[in-house]
């Protein structure tokens, strides 16, 4: 493990009673990347990210997140990651500024620091006029904006973001992309899982390819283009799942 | 050590917070209060009215029917309504032990049970001029606060449902207030039914709550608070092995 190593990842595996939803996955992270994690549904993207923050134990093989190991030093790590949910899972009867205050209480924020975090990530995240409004009150798009500057209060140095655009519109995945080139800016590492392949092509350095738990491909997403000749991650995506042949043979039945 | 020591201070500041952030957003709330308020009270009316020269001696039982219901109404809803909008799952990503998200919200339940428990006795005794060893009370009712709403937390964490909670809840709730003395002394009860109702928690609420009122002094008191801290322990372990049953 180099010093840039952030995430590493070594014989994952996780295993639901007969169902390997994760099958001995090995990878690296490294500090200031955006890493995607892409695949169809069930691949086990999720899987993995609920084994990295703490949710779920692997079954077997190891992780660890700056140094620490996910099953003996789970809160060391969780005091350092953010992770945003697939679902925007912030309370629907607190309002924004509330709800990130909870945050900043839960992360253990100290006290005189917690109300400026608060509203400087309200005002990034352009939610400042609407910080007195309850969360259920939001637009889906408002929602997880705000879900993700919750994940931002306590200054993480690696972001998880499971299907940040999902459900999204054009605007606010647009948005929302601006932001996750930000935080790489600002040197946070973003693990980030998607389905939308035009998304990670733009905004990842490296990607995974997840298939049926298996890690089938990973690099740069212009070196995986070169690899297999291809002009987009998706063709890439289509080639490396074997969905390419399915894809062509609905084409041509039109 | 010194590691040891910030762990268990992020753990009891997560609780106060878990806590304190329920009371707020469910517990304080005109619907929780009212129910928390009108059942005892809807209770007491009933009892008085039925039998107004013998009440006194039904106060310690409606005292330990209001930490009973005050304590589980609102906290089975609250874990289920939280696991099922993804919320609970929130609490379990923050640098606290999955244990402290459970007792955070035990305790949310612990102080609105409290409170109305408060008001039901300050009621009782004011009305009916009773002067009840407090150190008593307060040795009985803590305990019992925190025995029922971890057990509330226990059975709303084996179903899936809210609808599910409020039912499996309702079973161990009327068997309670039938078979630990609240309305029916359980030395009068037949031999059977008086073994069980010392396997019941509120049995030890109620008599606890009684030999507060007696104005004597008794040992009791203490070992009955022994027991119900077994009772916690007993309800909140595997409360906290099933809510991380359900996240794996």
């Amino acid at each position: 493990m180099n010093k840039d190593t952030i995430i590493q990842i070594s014989d994952l595996t996780k295993r639901y009673g007969e169902i390997l939803a994760v099958d001995h996955i090995n990878f690296e992270v490294n500090k200031g990347e955006v890493f995607g994690f892409l695949g169809p549904n069930g691949a086990g993207k999720t899987t993995t990210i609920r084994m990295l923050t703490g949710l779920s134990n692997p079954t077997d093989g190891k992780a660890s997140i700056l140094g620490f190991d996910i099953s003996s030093q789970i809160v060391q790590i969780k005091k350092r990651i953010g992770v945003v949910p697939e679902i925007s899972n912030l309370y629907d009867d607190l309002t924004a500024f509330g709800n990130l205050l909870f945050m900043a209480q839960l992360y253990g924020v100290p006290s005189r620091e917690r109300k400026k975090k608060a509203e400087e990530l309200l005002k990034i995240f352009r939610l400042y006029e609407r910080k007195d409004s309850l969360f259920r009150t939001f637009s889906r798009g408002m929602k997880r904006a705000l879900t993700i500057a919750a994940a931002l209060i306590h200054n993480p140095e690696v972001l998880f973001l499971d299907e940040p655009t999902i459900g999204l519109d054009v605007v606010a995945s647009r948005s929302l992309r601006n932001l996750i080139s930000n935080l790489r800016r600002q040197g946070i590492t973003v693990f980030l899982t998607t389905h939308y392949l035009e998304e990670a092509d733009l905004l990842c350095d490296r990607v995974a390819i997840l298939v049926k738990g298996k890690i089938l491909a990973i690099d740069t997403p212009e070196s995986l283009k070169a690899k297999t000749d291809k002009n987009s991650l998706e063709e890439v995506f289509m080639k490396i799942t074997g969905l390419e042949p399915e894809v062509l043979a609905i084409e041509k039945g039109k | 050590m010194k590691k040891e020591s910030k762990m268990w201070r992020d753990n009891l500041r997560g609780i106060f917070y878990i806590a304190l952030k329920d009371l707020r957003t469910y517990y304080l709330k005109g619907s929780a209060v009212s129910w928390g308020i009108v059942f005892p009270i809807t209770w007491i009316l009933a009892f008085y009215l039925r039998n107004p020269q013998d009440f006194k001696e039904l106060v310690p039982g409606l005292i330990a029917m209001t930490i009973l219901f005050s304590t589980t109404a609102t906290e089975t809803v609250v874990i289920n309504f939280e696991l099922r909008l993804g919320s609970l799952e929130r609490l379990l990503l923050a640098p606290i032990s999955i244990a402290s998200v459970l007792l955070g919200k035990v305790l949310g339940g612990v102080i609105f049970g409290f409170l109305m428990t408060t008001v039901v006795t300050i009621g009782s005794m004011i009305m009916l001029g009773l002067h009840p060893n407090v150190l008593y009370l307060i040795l009985i009712i803590i305990p019992s606060l925190f025995v029922f709403s971890s057990l509330g937390a226990l059975l709303c964490l084996m179903v899936r449902e809210i609808f599910e909670a409020q039912t499996l809840l309702n079973f161990p709730r009327f068997l309670m207030v039938f078979l630990s003395g609240v309305v029916y002394p359980v030395s009068k009860m037949p031999t059977a039914l008086q073994y069980v109702a010392y396997v019941l928690p509120l049995s030890y609420t109620v008599d606890g709550l009684q030999l507060s009122f007696s104005g004597g002094l008794s040992k009791m008191v203490y070992f009955y608070t022994l027991i119900l801290f077994g009772f916690f322990i007993l309800f909140i372990f595997p409360a906290v092995k099933l809510l991380h049953k359900k996240f794996e």
